[in-house]
């Protein structure tokens, strides 16, 4: 029983940390000398230069898209804790569950967004591949659908 | 002592009234940095000023402009001696519109119908004799399509209105299920009521008012079966009887 509390918990904090760096680190378009990103884009070649990226609407509902798994994802692990104490045995953590859903849902939708509407704030150039924190958002979406699910047929015990 | 005291007044009198050499002011002018503005619409440049002479009928205030790409500046608004002079020839013909004051130390004017050769630096000048040297102010004109929105209205929108959606959904679930168990928690008590042998005394009304026989007979009904239900689960499945409730 206490094994598989501490499973769960790990799955979720691993999410939480994949989120994190997904969102946080610049690495989503990766070429040569250029990196264009969520919150930067980079240049480096002679001179190695930052600029925050460009204003486009898509772009912001991007970010605000991570913003917001971020956020679900950490309320639903508060939400875990509160109802592993206050719940009637036997009962369900629905809230904990749909909150985590819901974050994998934002994170999905996210990363569809910046993948269809990408070209209108970069223009295209050769060798322009995606970088690691796009392929960890990708990867935070089904294990954030697994751990709500997991946590909506779980029964409380003890 | 009363002349040394005389002698001191008379000092300080000549110290304040003498005319000496006036103090070096200048006068401030205010303008915002950048103005934007959609084709077609109107856009107020607004320019205020700091002097410290009084506003005196000889002030003038001057606005000039130069198109981007140019060199040269042209003036097109003067006023002076309470009067205004609006551009009649040139660009600005019939498009611009006085809208200051100066004795509210404002001398903005407002541009009507803009287009895109409006794009450029417009400079005003103020002076108010004797405080007459003083830095003009500049203000740049940027005319769109439409007006870029600010970055950031739309992350903040999207997240708060987002997160305003879960709280409301939130909150009408957990008043709804408050509500639930609360009229299960009366039906609860009402069976209870009964099965302990109040049955005759709402026989009793029911004949008086018969409308609520037949709801008591369901209920009837509805506990016989549930206590029975209950006894059965009883008997089955050890530990995991109660409802999936949180």
């Amino acid at each position: 029983m206490l094994l598989l509390l501490l499973g769960i918990i790990v799955l979720h904090v691993t999410l939480l940390v994949l989120l994190f760096v997904s969102t946080i680190v610049s690495q989503w378009l990766v070429s040569d000398e250029h990196t264009a990103d969520l919150w930067q884009n980079c240049t480096s070649g002679t001179v190695f230069r930052c600029l925050t990226s460009s204003t486009n609407e898509w772009l912001q509902s991007v970010q605000a898209m991570m913003i917001l798994s971020i956020i679900f994802s950490v309320l639903s692990l508060f939400l875990f804790f509160c109802q592993l104490f206050t719940l009637t045995k036997g009962g369900r953590f629905y809230i904990t569950g749909i909150f985590q859903i819901l974050a994998g849902l934002c994170v999905m939708s996210g990363a569809a967004i910046f993948t269809v509407r990408h070209m209108d704030w970069h223009q295209a150039l050769e060798n322009t591949s995606y970088g690691f924190a796009y392929i960890l958002a990708w990867l935070a979406f089904p294990l954030a659908l697994a751990s709500g699910i997991i946590y909506i047929i779980l029964r409380k015990r003890e | 002592m009363s002349q040394g005291a005389g002698d001191l007044l008379l000092l300080l009198a000549a110290l304040l009234w003498a005319p000496g050499p006036s103090p070096t002011s200048s006068i401030h002018v205010y303008t915002q940095r950048e103005v934007y503005g959609t084709v077609g619409s109107h856009v107020t440049l607004s320019c205020s000023f700091w002097s410290t002479e009084w506003i005196s009928e000889d002030i003038s205030i001057t606005w000039h402009f130069q198109a981007e790409g140019s060199r040269d500046s042209t003036s097109i608004f003067h006023y002076a001696k309470g009067q205004p002079y609006i551009d009649d020839v040139g660009t600005f013909k019939e498009r611009m519109e006085w809208v200051g004051n100066p004795h509210r130390k404002d001398g903005s004017i407002v541009i009507h119908n803009l287009d895109y050769t409006d794009n450029g630096t417009f400079t005003c000048d103020v002076k108010n004799p004797p405080d007459i040297v003083g830095k003009s102010s500049q203000v740049t004109l940027y005319v769109f399509e439409k007006v870029p929105t600010r970055y950031g209205v739309v992350l903040g929108s999207i997240i708060g209105g987002a997160l305003l959606l879960v709280a409301v959904v939130v909150a009408i679930v957990y008043i709804l299920r408050s509500c639930w168990l609360r009229r299960q928690a009366t039906l609860q008590r009402r069976l209870s009521a009964m099965e302990k042998g109040k049955l005759q005394r709402s026989a009793k009304d029911a004949s008086k008012r018969s409308r609520q026989a037949p709801v008591l007979y369901a209920m009837l009904d509805h506990s016989r079966s549930t206590k029975a239900a209950s006894e059965k689960k009883a008997k089955g499945a050890p530990g995991e009887s109660r409802k999936d409730k949180k």
